[in-house]
């Protein structure tokens, strides 16, 4: 066999006065990094196969453990770094594309970090979270032109008749994540999070297993090109469908569940044959225009009996703005976008770093466009792809998302560590994973406990940035951009954002 | 109603977590570097991962309501401790015949290692707050709770 070109991406360091060889880390690696030497009662690893994913030095109980970049520096190169030379490396031995999941890796400019929040002095007070009401309801679907009100003398009822709508304690849901691609585990904790916190998850186009049918109040079910698990009682289960066209980590491409992850629930689930891959085709095949997905829209409509909204998810990419001034002329109750750095199971390499833009800057021209063709009421924006933390979800809605869809925040509150190596259906945390072995690793009472906790903590800081800027409600804040600054951002950039330059 | 260790097989990891924490615990430096140095040759868990493919779980004495142990021990060493209600080894009064061994139907009684005809098994960590295999299982595979009484095994 011709040498291997590939270098470890990691080296192991294990403290030997610490290391006790309980052989914790053996047992907990999937990856077959560390094994233990049964001549000299000692364990070694095999750098080679580590990830980072850092389950061994979480768990070592002696803090052993350490994993550390590989220190083996490349001649420097501004053009060649080291992991393009990686990635030529593994190409030129495999012939494949290269693989990976999460979100984009590169650094592209996070615009969420150029962008500060403002706060009240002295002209307008702040209003303090802990002493006033602060409101964070929000309500997705569309909304009427107008209310019409009919006056008895001895009190109002309203006359015009509203859409459904989704009613949301926080305005931030979790994200799509398929059974297949995540563990029933890992989907079971979203679903009681989202219940407990009085949001919504959302089931991925992987169906949905009947053991999580009972938190179908708390369900946005999708309905994306390949329909896998797509049947009446599905749609009539969740509060809301949603129809995929595209996913931030990887426009214009379909999802891919490779067979060895299709097991007998998941292929139940999806209605597919045991062992097969799920492979979603790019595109829908019956949705060729704005007119195709109007008549899909409304054949879920019809199909609900017009008691659940309908959102349609698309991937953030260029002319956005005229994208989703279509999907919302379709019929569409909520436009969801993703953004460049939303993340997936499993995505080619070259396409996730690649292939969109960011979120960002596509909530900005989208709301500006529904604003400027009086049609922003008609449907809710719901913004994904990296909200990291509270003040991204902050600036997202002031930018003019009605809310957010988290799902790596999600994931990584449930003990993700962004090793990136989802599609290898390996995952030491239990998560995206179907392994008997390594699904049992994520306890669902735990992880349903820390995605409440994380909600929680976000709602508090929330209220507290909100209070700091004057404004009680949400609705206050939503497409408020006055409460957006831009620093270090050119004019082109602050124009594209709809902001003013820190300093105006 | 008395406090017991339950097993939650369908969370049990098999990292064997527990088996290190309790052999610390029982250690006369109750430090895990120097349990595992010098007194390691001497000390064993007080429980044992029972593991068939992905299935495992931590076993330890399941404190039997009418205990075949104190039944059987010629002794008096097993003894169900007046206080606590918990299935107790007196070590110094266990001789080392091995009938509680013999006769215990969850196997969680083994012969320690120093060669002292000591019956070793699950004290609970007497005078801890939780025992340490519960305290130190990182997914909640092991609890503490109060439990009807019910018979051997359960």
């Amino acid at each position: 066999m011709a040498l291997s070109l590939a270098t470890a991406s990691f080296v192991i360091e294990r403290d030997p006065a610490r290391c006790i060889a309980c052989q914790v880390c053996v047992r907990q690696c999937a990856n077959d990094v560390h094994f233990y030497d049964a001549d000299d009662d000692t364990v070694r690893a095999h750098d080679q196969s580590c990830v980072g994913c850092h389950r061994c030095v979480t768990l070592c109980p002696t803090q052993a453990l350490s994993v550390r970049l590989n220190p083996l520096e490349y001649r420097p190169h501004a053009n060649w770094g080291p992991d393009i030379l990686r990635n030529i490396y593994k190409q030129a031995e495999t012939g494949g594309m290269l693989l990976t999941g999460m979100g984009d890796d590169q650094p592209q400019r996070i615009y969420w970090d150029h962008m500060v929040l403002n706060a009240s002095q002295v002209t307008n007070p702040s209003i303090d979270p802990v002493r006033e009401p602060m409101e964070l309801k929000t309500y997705l679907g569309a909304k009427p032109e107008r209310l019409e009100i009919d006056d008895h003398g001895d009190g109002l009822t309203l006359r015009t008749e509203l859409t459904p709508q989704l009613e949301l304690d926080i305005p931030i849901m979790f994200s799509a994540m398929s059974y297949g691609s995540i563990s029933f585990n890992a989907c079971e904790s979203l679903a009681r999070a989202a219940t407990e916190a009085g949001t919504y998850y959302n089931t991925g186009e992987g169906g949905l297993h009947p053991a999580l049918y009972q938190y179908g109040e708390r369900t946005i079910a999708q309905v994306a090109s390949g329909r896998f698990g797509v049947h009446l009682d599905y749609l009539n289960a969740a509060a809301a469908l949603e129809i995929k066209i595209g996913q931030g980590a990887k426009p214009g491409i379909g999802g891919h569940l490779p067979g060895e992850k299709v097991t007998l629930d998941i292929s139940r689930t999806r209605m597919i044959p045991q062992g097969t891959d799920a492979l979603s085709p790019a595109p829908h095949h019956d949705i060729y225009s704005i007119e195709d997905l109007r008549q899909l829209i409304y054949a879920i409509k019809e199909a609900t009996h017009y008691t659940k909204p309908v959102s349609v998810k698309v991937a953030a990419v260029h002319n956005i703005a005229p994208i989703a001034s279509g999907i919302v002329r379709a019929g569409a109750d909520i436009v969801a976008i993703d953004g460049l750095r939303g993340g997936t199971g499993a995505a080619p390499t070259m396409v996730r770093n690649n292939v969109g833009i960011p979120i960002e800057l596509a909530i900005a021209a989208v709301d500006a466009r529904l604003r400027s063709e009086g049609i922003r009421h008609r449907a809710s924006l719901v913004a994904a792809g990296s909200m990291r933390c509270s003040a991204d979800v902050v600036k997202a809605i002031a930018l003019g998302a009605d809310a957010v869809y988290i799902a790596t925040s999600a994931l990584v509150a449930m003990g993700c560590h962004l090793c990136q190596h989802c599609y290898t259906g390996k995952c030491n945390w239990g998560i995206a994973t179907q392994d008997p072995y390594l699904t049992k690793r994520l306890n669902p009472n735990i992880g349903a406990q820390r995605l409440a906790n994380l909600l929680r903590a976000w709602s508090l800081e929330i209220k507290e940035m909100m209070g700091g800027m004057g404004v009680n409600s949400i609705e206050s804040l939503r497409g408020n951009r006055d409460h957006l600054r831009g620093l270090g951002l050119n004019q082109v950039e602050l124009d594209a954002l709809g902001i003013k330059a820190a300093g105006m | 109603m008395s406090k017991r260790i339950v097993i939650h097989e369908e969370h049990c990891i098999g990292c064997r977590l527990c088996e290190v924490h309790c052999l610390v615990q029982h250690s006369s430096s109750k430090d895990i570097i120097k349990a595992y140095g010098g007194e390691h040759s001497h000390l064993m868990p007080r429980l044992t991962v029972e593991e068939d493919g992905p299935l495992s779980f931590a076993l330890q004495c399941r404190q039997c309501e009418e205990p075949s142990c104190v039944e059987a021990c010629v002794s008096g060493a097993m003894h169900r401790d007046p206080l606590t209600g918990m299935i107790m080894c007196d070590e110094e009064r266990c001789v080392g015949c091995w009938m509680c061994i013999m006769v215990c139907p969850a196997g969680a009684i083994q012969q320690n290692l120093l060669g002292t005809k000591i019956a070793s098994k699950c004290d609970l960590c007497y005078g801890a707050e939780l025992p340490a295999c519960v305290a130190h299982c990182p997914n909640e595979a092991l609890t503490f709770d109060d439990v009807a009484e019910k018979g051997a095994g359960s």
